[in-house]
Protein backbone atom coordinates (compact mmCIF):
# COMPACT_ATOMS: atom_id res chain seq x y z
CA UNK A 1 0.00 0.00 0.00
CA UNK A 2 1.55 3.20 -0.92
CA UNK A 3 1.75 5.74 2.29
CA UNK A 4 1.46 8.64 0.92
CA UNK A 5 1.77 8.11 -3.33
CA UNK A 6 3.68 11.00 -4.37
CA UNK A 7 6.02 9.80 -6.29
CA UNK A 8 6.09 10.24 -10.17
CA UNK A 9 6.59 6.79 -12.13
CA UNK A 10 9.91 7.11 -12.15
CA UNK A 11 10.12 6.73 -8.29
CA UNK A 12 8.65 3.75 -8.57
CA UNK A 13 9.93 0.26 -7.48
CA UNK A 14 11.11 1.35 -4.10
CA UNK A 15 14.99 2.40 -5.41
CA UNK A 16 16.35 3.64 -1.87
CA UNK A 17 19.26 5.54 -2.13
CA UNK A 18 19.63 9.37 -3.40
CA UNK A 19 18.61 9.74 -6.57
CA UNK A 20 20.07 12.31 -9.03
CA UNK A 21 17.80 14.73 -9.51
CA UNK A 22 17.56 18.26 -10.81
CA UNK A 23 15.09 19.59 -8.98
CA UNK A 24 15.92 22.06 -5.76
CA UNK A 25 16.85 20.76 -2.48
CA UNK A 26 14.13 19.86 -0.13
CA UNK A 27 15.59 21.76 2.34
CA UNK A 28 18.42 24.43 2.99
CA UNK A 29 19.99 25.50 5.33
CA UNK A 30 22.88 27.97 5.72
CA UNK A 31 24.61 30.14 8.48
CA UNK A 32 21.74 29.25 10.31
CA UNK A 33 22.05 30.59 13.79
CA UNK A 34 19.02 30.22 16.78
CA UNK A 35 20.35 31.73 20.55
CA UNK A 36 17.88 32.01 23.66
CA UNK A 37 19.23 34.70 25.90
CA UNK A 38 21.95 32.50 26.70
CA UNK A 39 22.94 30.15 24.84
CA UNK A 40 23.11 28.81 21.42
CA UNK A 41 21.31 26.14 20.12
CA UNK A 42 22.10 25.99 16.50
CA UNK A 43 25.70 27.49 15.44
CA UNK A 44 26.05 28.38 11.78
CA UNK A 45 23.92 25.11 10.31
CA UNK A 46 24.46 24.42 6.84
CA UNK A 47 22.45 21.62 5.82
CA UNK A 48 20.86 20.36 2.40
CA UNK A 49 18.83 18.07 1.91
CA UNK A 50 18.28 16.60 -1.59
CA UNK A 51 14.47 15.72 -2.61
CA UNK A 52 13.81 11.98 -2.37
CA UNK A 53 16.32 11.58 -0.19
CA UNK A 54 16.04 10.33 3.40
CA UNK A 55 18.74 11.79 5.77
CA UNK A 56 19.12 11.07 9.46
CA UNK A 57 19.70 13.67 11.55
CA UNK A 58 21.86 12.28 14.46
CA UNK A 59 23.36 14.09 17.53
CA UNK A 60 23.06 13.71 20.93
CA UNK A 61 20.65 15.41 23.21
CA UNK A 62 20.82 19.19 23.02
CA UNK A 63 22.71 18.86 19.78
CA UNK A 64 20.19 21.13 18.07
CA UNK A 65 17.79 18.72 16.44
CA UNK A 66 15.02 19.44 17.37
CA UNK A 67 15.91 23.51 17.47
CA UNK A 68 16.58 23.08 13.61
CA UNK A 69 13.15 20.52 12.99
CA UNK A 70 11.05 23.32 14.62
CA UNK A 71 12.89 26.25 12.34
CA UNK A 72 11.76 24.87 8.94
CA UNK A 73 8.17 24.57 10.43
CA UNK A 74 8.76 28.67 11.42
CA UNK A 75 7.67 27.38 14.97
CA UNK A 76 11.09 28.70 15.66
CA UNK A 77 12.34 31.99 14.51
CA UNK A 78 16.75 31.62 13.47
CA UNK A 79 18.89 34.62 14.69
CA UNK A 80 20.39 34.66 11.53
CA UNK A 81 20.85 32.80 8.28
CA UNK A 82 18.99 31.62 5.60
CA UNK A 83 16.18 28.75 5.45
CA UNK A 84 14.52 27.06 2.68
CA UNK A 85 11.88 24.76 2.35
CA UNK A 86 10.98 22.77 -0.53
CA UNK A 87 11.95 26.20 -2.85
CA UNK A 88 10.03 28.60 0.01
CA UNK A 89 11.90 31.02 1.85
CA UNK A 90 11.15 30.55 5.66
CA UNK A 91 9.92 32.19 8.05
CA UNK A 92 8.24 34.67 5.07
CA UNK A 93 6.59 31.79 2.90
CA UNK A 94 6.36 29.02 5.90
CA UNK A 95 2.52 28.73 5.37
CA UNK A 96 2.93 27.55 2.09
CA UNK A 97 5.93 25.21 2.97
CA UNK A 98 3.60 23.82 5.94
CA UNK A 99 1.07 22.70 3.76
CA UNK A 100 3.58 20.34 1.56
CA UNK A 101 5.33 18.99 4.40
CA UNK A 102 4.38 16.68 7.35
CA UNK A 103 5.76 17.25 10.55
CA UNK A 104 5.22 14.32 13.69
CA UNK A 105 6.88 15.92 16.68
CA UNK A 106 8.41 14.42 19.57
CA UNK A 107 6.14 14.59 22.14
CA UNK A 108 2.67 13.40 21.34
CA UNK A 109 0.56 16.16 21.11
CA UNK A 110 -2.54 13.96 19.73
CA UNK A 111 -6.26 15.39 20.93
CA UNK A 112 -7.12 12.74 23.75
CA UNK A 113 -10.58 12.98 23.90
CA UNK A 114 -11.08 12.60 20.13
CA UNK A 115 -10.72 9.07 18.55
CA UNK A 116 -8.44 8.30 15.79
CA UNK A 117 -10.55 8.94 13.44
CA UNK A 118 -11.48 12.48 14.38
CA UNK A 119 -8.07 12.72 15.06
CA UNK A 120 -7.39 12.49 11.70
CA UNK A 121 -10.65 14.32 10.40
CA UNK A 122 -9.60 17.62 12.09
CA UNK A 123 -6.35 17.65 10.67
CA UNK A 124 -7.03 16.53 6.96
CA UNK A 125 -9.26 19.80 7.34
CA UNK A 126 -6.01 21.95 8.56
CA UNK A 127 -4.27 20.65 5.91
CA UNK A 128 -6.85 21.73 3.59
CA UNK A 129 -7.35 18.24 1.74
CA UNK A 130 -10.34 19.06 -0.44
CA UNK A 131 -13.95 18.35 0.69
CA UNK A 132 -13.97 15.72 -1.48
CA UNK A 133 -10.95 13.81 -0.71
CA UNK A 134 -11.24 14.59 3.08
CA UNK A 135 -13.10 10.93 3.80
CA UNK A 136 -10.83 8.73 1.51
CA UNK A 137 -7.46 10.73 2.87
CA UNK A 138 -8.87 9.50 6.23
CA UNK A 139 -9.29 6.03 5.21
CA UNK A 140 -6.07 5.86 4.17
CA UNK A 141 -4.17 7.61 7.13
CA UNK A 142 -6.02 5.21 9.18
CA UNK A 143 -5.01 2.07 6.84
CA UNK A 144 -1.41 3.48 7.54
CA UNK A 145 -1.59 3.40 10.98
CA UNK A 146 -2.85 0.45 11.20
CA UNK A 147 -5.77 1.82 13.18
CA UNK A 148 -8.73 0.57 10.69
CA UNK A 149 -10.34 -1.53 13.16
CA UNK A 150 -9.90 1.22 16.20
CA UNK A 151 -11.21 4.13 14.37
CA UNK A 152 -13.38 4.71 17.11
CA UNK A 153 -10.77 4.02 19.94
CA UNK A 154 -10.27 7.57 21.93
CA UNK A 155 -6.51 8.62 21.59
CA UNK A 156 -5.56 8.30 25.17
CA UNK A 157 -7.18 4.84 25.10
CA UNK A 158 -4.63 3.69 22.69
CA UNK A 159 -1.55 1.54 23.32
CA UNK A 160 1.87 3.69 23.05
CA UNK A 161 2.71 2.05 19.79
CA UNK A 162 -0.98 3.30 18.23
CA UNK A 163 -0.55 6.66 19.31
CA UNK A 164 2.30 6.71 17.63
CA UNK A 165 1.49 5.35 14.64
CA UNK A 166 -1.55 7.60 14.76
CA UNK A 167 0.21 10.51 15.13
CA UNK A 168 2.55 9.72 12.47
CA UNK A 169 -0.32 9.20 9.92
CA UNK A 170 -1.92 12.35 11.19
CA UNK A 171 1.09 13.81 9.81
CA UNK A 172 0.67 11.92 6.11
CA UNK A 173 -3.06 12.50 5.88
CA UNK A 174 -2.33 15.29 2.93
CA UNK A 175 0.34 13.26 0.90
CA UNK A 176 3.10 15.75 1.81
CA UNK A 177 6.36 16.13 -0.14
CA UNK A 178 8.72 16.16 2.85
CA UNK A 179 8.27 14.53 6.08
CA UNK A 180 9.87 15.71 9.02
CA UNK A 181 10.24 12.97 12.22
CA UNK A 182 11.55 13.84 15.68
CA UNK A 183 12.95 11.36 17.34
CA UNK A 184 9.91 8.73 15.67
CA UNK A 185 10.46 5.91 17.86
CA UNK A 186 11.52 7.68 21.10
CA UNK A 187 10.53 5.68 24.67
CA UNK A 188 8.78 2.38 22.11
CA UNK A 189 9.34 -1.21 22.43
CA UNK A 190 11.61 -2.55 20.30
CA UNK A 191 8.68 -4.65 18.75
CA UNK A 192 7.06 -0.77 17.98
CA UNK A 193 10.11 0.58 16.45
CA UNK A 194 10.07 -2.34 13.96
CA UNK A 195 6.71 -1.72 12.67
CA UNK A 196 7.83 2.02 12.72
CA UNK A 197 10.67 1.68 10.67
CA UNK A 198 8.93 -0.39 8.31
CA UNK A 199 6.68 2.20 7.92
CA UNK A 200 9.30 4.74 7.50
CA UNK A 201 11.18 3.01 5.27
CA UNK A 202 8.17 2.88 2.88
CA UNK A 203 7.74 6.62 2.80
CA UNK A 204 11.35 6.82 1.89
CA UNK A 205 10.61 3.96 -1.00
CA UNK A 206 7.85 6.63 -2.22
CA UNK A 207 10.10 8.60 -2.92
CA UNK A 208 8.82 11.11 0.12
CA UNK A 209 11.88 13.40 1.17
CA UNK A 210 12.49 12.71 4.94
CA UNK A 211 14.21 14.65 7.63
CA UNK A 212 14.66 12.11 10.73
CA UNK A 213 16.13 13.21 13.97
CA UNK A 214 17.16 10.74 16.29
CA UNK A 215 19.64 9.46 18.60
CA UNK A 216 19.46 5.62 17.80
CA UNK A 217 22.49 5.12 15.81
CA UNK A 218 20.87 1.69 14.65
CA UNK A 219 17.19 3.83 13.46
CA UNK A 220 19.47 5.83 11.29
CA UNK A 221 21.90 3.28 9.84
CA UNK A 222 18.72 1.07 9.04
CA UNK A 223 16.61 4.16 7.48
CA UNK A 224 19.08 6.73 6.54
CA UNK A 225 20.85 7.08 3.21
CA UNK A 226 22.24 9.55 4.93
CA UNK A 227 23.29 10.96 7.79
CA UNK A 228 24.54 14.11 9.44
CA UNK A 229 25.84 14.09 12.61
CA UNK A 230 25.17 17.39 14.62
CA UNK A 231 27.36 18.02 17.81
CA UNK A 232 27.18 21.28 19.29
CA UNK A 233 24.41 23.54 17.28
CA UNK A 234 25.94 22.88 14.08
CA UNK A 235 26.76 19.69 11.43
CA UNK A 236 30.17 18.09 11.94
CA UNK A 237 29.49 15.08 9.35
CA UNK A 238 27.62 14.66 6.85
CA UNK A 239 27.37 11.38 3.87
CA UNK A 240 26.46 7.78 3.49
CA UNK A 241 27.02 5.67 7.13
CA UNK A 242 29.59 3.62 5.28
CA UNK A 243 31.51 6.10 3.96
CA UNK A 244 31.67 8.05 7.44
CA UNK A 245 32.54 4.75 9.08
CA UNK A 246 35.41 3.92 6.82
CA UNK A 247 36.36 7.66 6.64
CA UNK A 248 36.50 8.07 10.78
CA UNK A 249 36.42 4.14 12.34
CA UNK A 250 37.62 2.81 9.70
CA UNK A 251 36.51 -1.31 9.02
CA UNK A 252 38.02 -2.93 11.96
CA UNK A 253 38.09 -1.94 15.61
CA UNK A 254 39.62 -3.79 18.37
CA UNK A 255 37.67 -3.72 21.97
CA UNK A 256 39.46 -4.36 24.90
CA UNK A 257 37.69 -5.30 28.08
CA UNK A 258 40.50 -4.13 31.10
CA UNK A 259 40.58 -2.28 34.50
CA UNK A 260 40.18 1.05 34.48
CA UNK A 261 44.44 1.77 34.54
CA UNK A 262 44.83 -0.59 31.61
CA UNK A 263 41.98 1.48 29.88
CA UNK A 264 43.89 4.79 30.56
CA UNK A 265 47.09 3.48 29.06
CA UNK A 266 45.77 2.12 25.91
CA UNK A 267 44.23 5.28 25.37
CA UNK A 268 47.49 7.36 26.20
CA UNK A 269 49.54 4.82 24.43
CA UNK A 270 47.13 5.55 21.63
CA UNK A 271 46.56 9.12 21.58
CA UNK A 272 50.34 9.62 21.48
CA UNK A 273 50.35 7.90 18.16
CA UNK A 274 47.35 9.41 16.65
CA UNK A 275 45.06 6.50 16.86
CA UNK A 276 41.44 7.16 17.75
CA UNK A 277 40.01 5.80 20.15
CA UNK A 278 36.31 5.86 21.66
CA UNK A 279 34.95 3.81 25.38
CA UNK A 280 31.86 1.83 25.65
CA UNK A 281 31.27 1.57 29.54
CA UNK A 282 33.84 -1.26 30.48
CA UNK A 283 36.02 -1.32 27.54
CA UNK A 284 38.21 0.67 25.11
CA UNK A 285 37.91 0.67 21.71
CA UNK A 286 40.80 1.25 19.31
CA UNK A 287 39.58 2.40 15.99
CA UNK A 288 40.93 2.29 12.45
CA UNK A 289 42.38 -0.77 13.69
CA UNK A 290 43.29 -2.54 10.36
CA UNK A 291 45.73 -0.04 9.87
CA UNK A 292 47.83 -0.19 12.84
CA UNK A 293 51.58 -0.58 12.33
CA UNK A 294 53.20 -3.50 13.36
CA UNK A 295 54.75 -2.72 16.41
CA UNK A 296 51.95 -0.28 17.96
CA UNK A 297 49.48 -3.75 17.26
CA UNK A 298 51.59 -5.45 18.99
CA UNK A 299 50.68 -3.03 22.49
CA UNK A 300 47.06 -1.89 21.39
CA UNK A 301 45.97 -5.06 19.70
CA UNK A 302 46.90 -8.03 22.18
CA UNK A 303 44.35 -9.13 24.29
CA UNK A 304 41.59 -7.07 22.59
CA UNK A 305 38.30 -8.63 20.69
CA UNK A 306 38.30 -7.79 16.72
CA UNK A 307 34.75 -6.40 15.31
CA UNK A 308 33.71 -4.19 12.69
CA UNK A 309 33.78 -0.53 13.27
CA UNK A 310 30.15 1.10 13.19
CA UNK A 311 28.33 4.12 13.08
CA UNK A 312 28.22 4.50 17.11
CA UNK A 313 32.25 4.60 17.32
CA UNK A 314 31.97 7.18 14.77
CA UNK A 315 29.08 9.11 16.19
CA UNK A 316 30.80 8.84 19.72
CA UNK A 317 33.99 10.35 18.29
CA UNK A 318 32.54 13.30 16.66
CA UNK A 319 30.14 14.32 19.05
CA UNK A 320 32.39 13.15 22.58
CA UNK A 321 32.66 10.89 25.03
CA UNK A 322 31.23 13.01 27.58
CA UNK A 323 27.75 14.67 26.40
CA UNK A 324 26.56 17.86 28.83
CA UNK B 1 7.71 15.94 -10.28
CA UNK B 2 5.80 19.10 -10.12
CA UNK B 3 6.84 22.50 -9.58
CA UNK B 4 9.08 22.71 -6.57
CA UNK B 5 7.39 25.89 -5.16
CA UNK B 6 3.96 25.38 -6.35
CA UNK B 7 2.32 29.23 -6.09
CA UNK B 8 -0.28 28.14 -4.08
CA UNK B 9 -2.41 30.96 -2.92
CA UNK B 10 -1.51 31.59 0.64
CA UNK B 11 -3.51 34.55 2.07
CA UNK B 12 -2.51 36.04 6.02
CA UNK B 13 -6.36 35.25 7.13
CA UNK B 14 -7.70 31.07 5.84
CA UNK B 15 -11.45 30.28 5.76
CA UNK B 16 -10.22 26.76 5.94
CA UNK B 17 -8.26 27.70 9.06
CA UNK B 18 -10.58 28.79 10.65
CA UNK B 19 -13.27 26.02 9.96
CA UNK B 20 -10.40 23.56 10.68
CA UNK B 21 -10.36 24.59 14.05
CA UNK B 22 -14.03 25.15 14.49
CA UNK B 23 -13.95 21.56 13.58
CA UNK B 24 -12.14 20.74 16.06
CA UNK B 25 -14.01 22.83 18.70
CA UNK B 26 -17.47 21.18 17.63
CA UNK B 27 -15.98 17.28 17.37
CA UNK B 28 -14.45 18.27 20.70
CA UNK B 29 -18.07 19.76 22.32
CA UNK B 30 -19.58 16.87 21.14
CA UNK B 31 -18.27 15.30 24.38
CA UNK B 32 -18.44 17.62 26.76
CA UNK B 33 -21.77 19.34 26.14
CA UNK B 34 -23.59 18.28 28.50
CA UNK B 35 -21.89 19.57 32.16
CA UNK B 36 -20.54 22.50 30.49
CA UNK B 37 -24.08 23.33 29.33
CA UNK B 38 -25.72 22.50 32.88
CA UNK B 39 -22.91 25.07 34.45
CA UNK B 40 -23.27 27.93 31.77
CA UNK B 41 -27.66 27.65 32.10
CA UNK B 42 -28.00 26.89 35.52
CA UNK B 43 -25.70 29.31 37.53
CA UNK B 44 -27.14 32.25 35.91
CA UNK B 45 -30.71 31.03 36.05
CA UNK B 46 -29.53 30.02 39.92
CA UNK B 47 -28.37 33.75 40.85
CA UNK B 48 -31.54 35.30 38.75
CA UNK B 49 -34.01 33.18 40.53
CA UNK B 50 -32.21 34.02 44.24
CA UNK B 51 -31.58 37.55 44.31
CA UNK B 52 -34.52 38.13 41.64
CA UNK B 53 -36.86 36.64 44.89
CA UNK B 54 -34.85 37.47 47.36
CA UNK B 55 -33.62 40.79 46.86
CA UNK B 56 -36.73 41.74 44.54
CA UNK B 57 -39.49 41.10 47.25
CA UNK B 58 -37.42 43.69 49.42
CA UNK B 59 -36.74 46.25 46.49
CA UNK B 60 -39.37 46.52 44.34
CA UNK B 61 -38.21 48.62 41.69
CA UNK B 62 -34.81 50.30 40.25
CA UNK B 63 -34.49 53.06 38.25
CA UNK B 64 -37.85 52.47 36.88
CA UNK B 65 -37.34 49.14 36.13
CA UNK B 66 -38.98 45.86 38.11
CA UNK B 67 -36.05 45.02 39.82
CA UNK B 68 -36.30 41.27 38.37
CA UNK B 69 -36.12 43.25 35.07
CA UNK B 70 -33.20 45.00 35.94
CA UNK B 71 -31.50 42.13 37.08
CA UNK B 72 -32.07 39.68 33.81
CA UNK B 73 -30.64 41.61 32.29
CA UNK B 74 -27.73 42.38 34.17
CA UNK B 75 -27.09 38.40 34.58
CA UNK B 76 -26.99 38.52 30.79
CA UNK B 77 -24.28 40.02 30.55
CA UNK B 78 -22.58 38.33 33.63
CA UNK B 79 -23.36 35.45 32.15
CA UNK B 80 -21.98 35.61 28.68
CA UNK B 81 -18.42 37.39 30.86
CA UNK B 82 -18.60 33.53 32.96
CA UNK B 83 -18.61 31.63 30.10
CA UNK B 84 -16.18 33.37 27.62
CA UNK B 85 -13.65 34.88 29.97
CA UNK B 86 -13.61 31.34 31.77
CA UNK B 87 -13.46 29.03 29.11
CA UNK B 88 -10.97 30.87 27.09
CA UNK B 89 -8.40 31.24 30.44
CA UNK B 90 -8.47 27.60 31.23
CA UNK B 91 -9.39 25.97 28.23
CA UNK B 92 -6.48 28.08 26.13
CA UNK B 93 -4.08 27.49 29.01
CA UNK B 94 -4.56 23.75 28.78
CA UNK B 95 -4.64 23.65 25.48
CA UNK B 96 -1.10 25.36 25.12
CA UNK B 97 0.63 23.99 28.28
CA UNK B 98 -0.38 20.79 28.73
CA UNK B 99 -1.83 19.27 25.51
CA UNK B 100 0.66 21.33 23.52
CA UNK B 101 -2.24 21.12 21.13
CA UNK B 102 -1.52 24.55 19.19
CA UNK B 103 2.00 22.87 18.46
CA UNK B 104 -0.02 20.43 16.49
CA UNK B 105 -2.17 22.73 14.77
CA UNK B 106 1.11 25.23 14.40
CA UNK B 107 2.83 22.55 12.33
CA UNK B 108 0.11 22.84 9.82
CA UNK B 109 -0.42 26.05 7.73
CA UNK B 110 -2.31 27.64 10.47
CA UNK B 111 -0.69 31.07 12.30
CA UNK B 112 -1.42 32.06 15.51
CA UNK B 113 -3.43 34.76 14.51
CA UNK B 114 -5.80 32.65 13.15
CA UNK B 115 -5.70 29.86 15.90
CA UNK B 116 -6.55 33.19 18.13
CA UNK B 117 -9.54 34.17 15.89
CA UNK B 118 -11.24 31.16 15.40
CA UNK B 119 -10.76 29.88 19.22
CA UNK B 120 -12.32 33.14 20.21
CA UNK B 121 -15.06 33.52 18.44
CA UNK B 122 -15.88 29.44 18.93
CA UNK B 123 -16.15 30.73 22.32
CA UNK B 124 -18.02 33.90 21.71
CA UNK B 125 -20.70 31.85 19.76
CA UNK B 126 -21.23 29.69 23.06
CA UNK B 127 -21.31 32.78 25.28
CA UNK B 128 -24.03 34.32 23.26
CA UNK B 129 -25.73 31.16 23.27
CA UNK B 130 -25.67 30.38 26.77
CA UNK B 131 -26.26 34.52 27.39
CA UNK B 132 -29.72 34.48 26.33
CA UNK B 133 -30.66 31.81 29.02
CA UNK B 134 -31.64 34.07 31.87
CA UNK B 135 -33.63 36.50 29.68
CA UNK B 136 -35.89 33.32 28.80
CA UNK B 137 -36.31 32.87 32.33
CA UNK B 138 -36.70 36.34 33.22
CA UNK B 139 -39.80 36.32 29.77
CA UNK B 140 -41.60 33.28 31.63
CA UNK B 141 -41.67 35.54 34.78
CA UNK B 142 -43.42 38.39 33.35
CA UNK B 143 -40.70 40.29 31.63
CA UNK B 144 -41.93 42.08 28.63
CA UNK B 145 -41.03 40.82 25.10
CA UNK B 146 -39.59 43.09 22.70
CA UNK B 147 -38.45 43.32 19.29
CA UNK B 148 -35.05 44.74 20.48
CA UNK B 149 -34.70 41.44 22.40
CA UNK B 150 -34.00 39.53 19.41
CA UNK B 151 -30.42 41.38 19.45
CA UNK B 152 -29.41 40.28 22.69
CA UNK B 153 -27.32 36.97 21.10
CA UNK B 154 -25.57 39.86 18.66
CA UNK B 155 -24.99 41.73 21.68
CA UNK B 156 -23.57 38.68 23.42
CA UNK B 157 -21.86 37.94 20.89
CA UNK B 158 -19.51 40.86 20.62
CA UNK B 159 -19.24 40.71 24.44
CA UNK B 160 -17.92 37.38 24.11
CA UNK B 161 -15.81 37.96 21.74
CA UNK B 162 -13.87 40.54 23.38
CA UNK B 163 -14.16 38.71 26.75
CA UNK B 164 -12.79 35.35 24.93
CA UNK B 165 -9.97 37.51 23.70
CA UNK B 166 -9.19 39.13 26.92
CA UNK B 167 -9.12 35.56 28.15
CA UNK B 168 -6.64 34.19 26.10
CA UNK B 169 -4.70 36.91 26.67
CA UNK B 170 -4.54 36.46 30.42
CA UNK B 171 -3.95 32.97 29.98
CA UNK B 172 -1.04 33.57 27.84
CA UNK B 173 0.23 36.00 30.34
CA UNK B 174 -0.08 34.00 33.95
CA UNK B 175 3.13 32.41 34.32
CA UNK B 176 1.15 28.98 35.60
CA UNK B 177 -2.50 28.09 36.42
CA UNK B 178 -2.56 28.80 40.04
CA UNK B 179 -1.98 32.99 39.41
CA UNK B 180 -5.03 32.74 37.19
CA UNK B 181 -7.21 33.52 41.11
CA UNK B 182 -5.54 36.70 40.69
CA UNK B 183 -6.96 37.41 37.47
CA UNK B 184 -9.84 35.93 38.73
CA UNK B 185 -10.37 37.84 41.74
CA UNK B 186 -8.64 40.89 40.70
CA UNK B 187 -10.28 41.32 37.68
CA UNK B 188 -13.66 39.08 36.90
CA UNK B 189 -15.33 39.89 40.02
CA UNK B 190 -14.84 43.33 40.26
CA UNK B 191 -15.94 43.69 36.51
CA UNK B 192 -19.21 42.16 36.92
CA UNK B 193 -20.00 43.74 40.41
CA UNK B 194 -19.55 47.10 39.30
CA UNK B 195 -21.00 47.28 35.74
CA UNK B 196 -24.80 47.93 37.17
CA UNK B 197 -25.24 44.00 37.33
CA UNK B 198 -27.65 43.68 40.61
CA UNK B 199 -27.47 47.42 41.59
CA UNK B 200 -26.73 50.62 39.76
CA UNK B 201 -23.95 52.79 38.80
CA UNK B 202 -25.76 55.77 40.28
CA UNK B 203 -25.60 54.32 43.52
CA UNK B 204 -21.57 54.82 43.46
CA UNK B 205 -19.61 58.14 43.82
CA UNK B 206 -18.83 59.86 40.94
CA UNK B 207 -15.52 58.62 40.41
CA UNK B 208 -16.20 54.90 40.09
CA UNK B 209 -18.96 55.86 37.45
CA UNK B 210 -16.51 57.37 35.65
CA UNK B 211 -13.96 54.44 35.85
CA UNK B 212 -17.05 51.59 35.20
CA UNK B 213 -17.13 53.32 32.04
CA UNK B 214 -13.94 51.88 31.02
CA UNK B 215 -15.42 48.39 31.93
CA UNK B 216 -16.92 46.39 28.56
CA UNK B 217 -19.32 44.74 30.87
CA UNK B 218 -21.17 48.01 31.47
CA UNK B 219 -21.55 48.76 27.90
CA UNK B 220 -22.61 45.32 27.35
CA UNK B 221 -25.85 45.77 30.66
CA UNK B 222 -26.71 48.77 29.35
CA UNK B 223 -27.06 47.59 25.79
CA UNK B 224 -28.91 44.37 26.53
CA UNK B 225 -30.76 46.42 29.21
CA UNK B 226 -32.06 49.02 26.54
CA UNK B 227 -32.74 46.13 23.96
CA UNK B 228 -35.15 44.49 26.55
CA UNK B 229 -36.83 48.22 27.13
CA UNK B 230 -36.49 50.76 24.19
CA UNK B 231 -33.30 51.74 22.62
CA UNK B 232 -31.17 55.14 23.41
CA UNK B 233 -30.00 55.13 19.74
CA UNK B 234 -27.02 57.64 20.30
CA UNK B 235 -25.63 56.08 23.51
CA UNK B 236 -26.22 52.49 22.33
CA UNK B 237 -24.32 53.37 19.61
CA UNK B 238 -21.30 54.61 21.94
CA UNK B 239 -21.42 51.17 23.86
CA UNK B 240 -21.52 49.14 20.68
CA UNK B 241 -18.50 51.32 19.88
CA UNK B 242 -16.84 50.85 22.57
CA UNK B 243 -17.44 47.17 22.86
CA UNK B 244 -16.28 46.72 19.47
CA UNK B 245 -13.14 48.87 20.45
CA UNK B 246 -12.71 46.52 23.62
CA UNK B 247 -12.51 43.71 20.75
CA UNK B 248 -10.03 45.16 18.62
CA UNK B 249 -7.70 45.70 21.90
CA UNK B 250 -7.73 42.38 23.03
CA UNK B 251 -7.63 40.82 19.71
CA UNK B 252 -3.78 42.54 19.15
CA UNK B 253 -3.10 41.64 23.25
CA UNK B 254 -4.07 38.64 22.55
CA UNK B 255 -2.41 37.35 19.63
CA UNK B 256 0.81 39.42 21.01
CA UNK B 257 1.18 37.75 23.82
CA UNK B 258 0.46 34.27 21.96
CA UNK B 259 2.96 34.06 19.48
CA UNK B 260 5.19 35.11 22.04
CA UNK B 261 4.40 32.00 23.90
CA UNK B 262 3.84 30.07 20.70
CA UNK B 263 7.20 30.65 18.47
CA UNK B 264 10.05 31.55 20.42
Amino acid sequence: MAVTGVGDPKREGGAAGPRPSTAPPAIRLRGVVKTYDETTAVDGLDLEVPSGVCLGLLGPNGAGKSTTMRMLTAQTRATSGVIEVLGLPVPARAKRARALMGVVPQEDNLDEELSAKENLEVFARLYRVPRAERRAAVTRALEIAQLTEKSHIRADKLSGGMRRRLLIARGLVHRPRLVLLDEPTVGLDPQVRQELWSLIARLRDEGVTVLMSTHYIEEAERLADEVAIMSRGRVVARGVPADLIAAYAGSTAVEHLATPARRTEIERVARAHDVPTRRTGPAISILHAETLPADLAAVLDGTGVHRASTLEDVFVLLTGEDVG
Amino acid sequence: MTATAPEGVTRRFEWAALTGIWYRELTLYKRYWMPSTFAAIVEPVLYLLAFGFGLGSLVGAIGGYRYIDFLATGIVAMSVLFVSAFTALFATFVRRTFQHSYEAILAAPVDVHEVVTAEASWIAVRSAVYGCAPLLVALAFGLRPSWGMLLVPLIGLVTGMGFALWGIWMSALVPSINTMDYVITGVITPLFLVAGTFFPLSQFPSWIRHIAALNPLYHTVELVRHAATGWRPLADLGHLGALVLFCGIAWLAAVTAMRRRLID
